[in-house]
């Protein structure tokens, strides 16, 4: 017994060091962009010349990009509402609907994940010129909404599964209707995870390409901005400057979203072992 | 028994019928028109012929003849599920050993670490991507690194525009999806059952590919499964790091849509994909069910 504690010990000493270079591997080529964000040259190239931030300057008073920057954050709002109310009803009434339309309902919503962004990106190009709207602001939000409904029904499906069913029980036997239930018990002991949902949507969107791509019309989102910035080799360090900006504020938000998420499991938790006085 | 479960109504028979009907329609709406809807017009779509007009015009399997006939489009297929199954087997054996270590060996920082895998994910992967470019370009991070260091006498072009830079840029990228799902399956195994295998005597070793493997393959499928899925219709990668030599499907697809304006055509290529999709994701089901039999 002792001598397999050593040698799990032993093993897992190693397989340390193998997380470290992976997290090394994970992070090093992202590092690089705020890296050569201070770099004074145009070329992402070592030896480094020297600090500048010449390039962070240029990124004020453009108003392509900050055109592009509201764009997104307009689309990025919307987008993340629809998909937080779809995943909450969504996995709400998967749970506790126990009809076999919520359950298909809630199968199909997470089916996107299965779907290469591309063939989302086509399919609502012809929906959307189908119907009349053509490329749009509109049709750019749909996408999004599809596109970060997987993730917000994940989210919210474990969170309500985690609240103990007496919990809702004892609220529909005292007399409170399906609504006040939903409403005055269910919504806001999950409270953290829809916030979180709705962060996670946010960023997916804020991220998103590819479906942008097929439906933008005369006004880009960030992405897009950049996407079409890489092409001039010239403008590449004020992209690095931006994007540092962007993985700055993505790491904060996910940080909190995570932070959220856990919170809530634990309060999930706390009712049902908790002293009623 | 039965007398008191008849005597109180279940909760879920009380859900009425305008509360059902509210909480449905948001969700119902999506999922109908957004996605059933949505992908049923591109499987239309794929059986039309091009006459310029939105829906194209008859009926008629054309499109899937010269998919299937023109040796163009085999070799792109051929090279988009090489290149994703690549990816998805560097992913996958590169990101157990994180999650074995996350499962049986992280304890308190287990939280961080998770947290710290997962983080690139959601940050922007157009820019995850474009890093891999400034370290693979000819005048770039990676050949400058290595003439810096005398490693290196001259820069190489070898690096980028190159399907391995495809894959190792993917294999990046969605390192996190693989990570989760097997870290997952791990951790449900009961140690318990590691236990008894040191107990009756099997080494480390024997019972890692006795017990652990085989516990945790419907983590590892899942976890091919969500690299694969969007590997295989990628459009951004290749045509940032890949060149000429490895276009993909999503590229193919792309260009119908844009430059070519074929979209009956495109939308062939797009069901195309999503058979490939649909076939690995049964073979993945029938492995997890030999698998889940076993175990």
């Amino acid at each position: 017994m002792s001598a397999a504690r050593l040698d799990t010990n032993a093993s897992g000493r190693w397989l340390g060091l193998y997380v470290l270079a992976y997290l090394v591997f994970l992070y090093l080529p992202i590092l690089l962009i705020p890296l050569f964000s201070f770099n004074n040259s145009i070329q992402a190239a070592f030896p480094l010349q020297g600090f500048t931030l010449e390039w962070y300057r240029t990124l004020y008073g453009n108003p392509a990009l900050s055109g592009a920057l509201a764009n997104s954050l307009v689309i990025g709002a919307i987008a993340a509402s629809g998909a937080t109310l779809c995943g909450i009803t969504v996995s709400y009434m998967d749970l506790y609907g126990r009809s076999p339309l919520a359950a298909a309902v809630s199968a199909i919503a997470r089916l996107p994940i299965l779907i290469p962004g591309v063939i989302v990106g086509i399919s609502l190009l012809i929906l959307v010129n189908l119907i009349g709207l053509g490329p749009s602001r509109i049709a750019i939000v749909l996408g999004h909404i599809l596109v970060a409904l997987p993730t917000t029904v994940v989210v919210m499906r474990s969170r309500f599964a985690a609240i103990p069913k007496t919990i809702r029980e004892a609220a529909l036997d005292l007399g409170a209707s399906d609504w006040t239930t939903f409403r005055r018990v269910m919504l806001p002991l999950s409270a953290p995870a829809v916030l979180s949902a709705f962060m996670l949507a946010f960023l997916i969107s804020f991220d998103e390409f590819i479906v942008v791509f097929f439906l933008a019309g005369t006004q880009p989102t960030l992405p897009l901005y950049i996407w079409s910035q890489l092409r001039f080799p010239r403008s590449l360090p004020t992209v690095m400057a931006l994007g540092t900006v962007i993985l700055t504020v993505s790491f904060i938000i996910a940080g909190i979203a995570e932070m959220l998420r856990h919170r809530g499991l634990g309060a999930a938790r706390r009712p049902a072992t908790a002293n009623p006085a | 028994m039965s007398i008191i479960v008849a005597a109180r109504p279940s909760p879920e028979a009380r859900t009425s019928p305008a509360f059902r009907f509210a909480m449905l329609l948001p969700g119902g709406l999506v999922t109908f028109f957004l996605i059933l809807f949505a992908l049923g017009l591109v499987i239309f779509l794929a059986f039309r012929s091009n006459d310029g007009s939105l829906l194209g015009a008859g009926l008629t399997v054309e499109n899937f003849v010269t998919v299937a006939t023109d040796p163009l489009y085999w070799t792109v297929t051929l090279r988009s599920l090489v290149i994703a199954g690549l990816v998805t087997l560097a992913t996958v054996v590169t990101a157990y050993p994180v999650a074995y270590y996350l499962a049986f060996h992280a304890d308190r920082r287990r939280n961080l670490l998770l947290f710290l895998v997962t983080l690139p994910f959601w940050t922007s992967y157009l820019l995850r991507v474009f890093a891999w470019k400034i370290v693979l370009a000819y005048n770039g991070v990676l050949n400058s690194a290595l003439i810096e260091s005398h490693i290196w006498s001259e820069p190489t072009l070898a690096f980028l525009n190159t399907p391995a830079a495809v894959v190792v840029t993917l294999a990046h990228a969605y390192a996190p999806f693989a990570i989760l799902p097997i870290y997952v399956a791990l951790d449900t195994i009961p140690k318990s059952l590691l236990e008894a295998a040191s107990d009756l005597g099997a080494r480390p070793f024997t019972s890692f590919r006795r017990v652990v493997l085989p516990n945790s393959m419907p983590g590892v499928l899942a976890a091919a499964l969500v690299v694969f899925v969007p590997t295989v219709g990628d459009y951004v990668t290749p045509a940032m790091v890949g060149g000429p030599s490895s276009t993909m499907i999503g590229t193919l697809i792309q260009s119908q849509f844009g430059k070519a304006n074929d979209w009956p055509f495109g939308a062939a290529l797009s069901v195309c994909v999503m058979l490939v999709i649909l076939c690995v994701v049964l073979v993945a089901r029938g492995a997890d069910r030999r698998f889940g039999s076993r175990a």
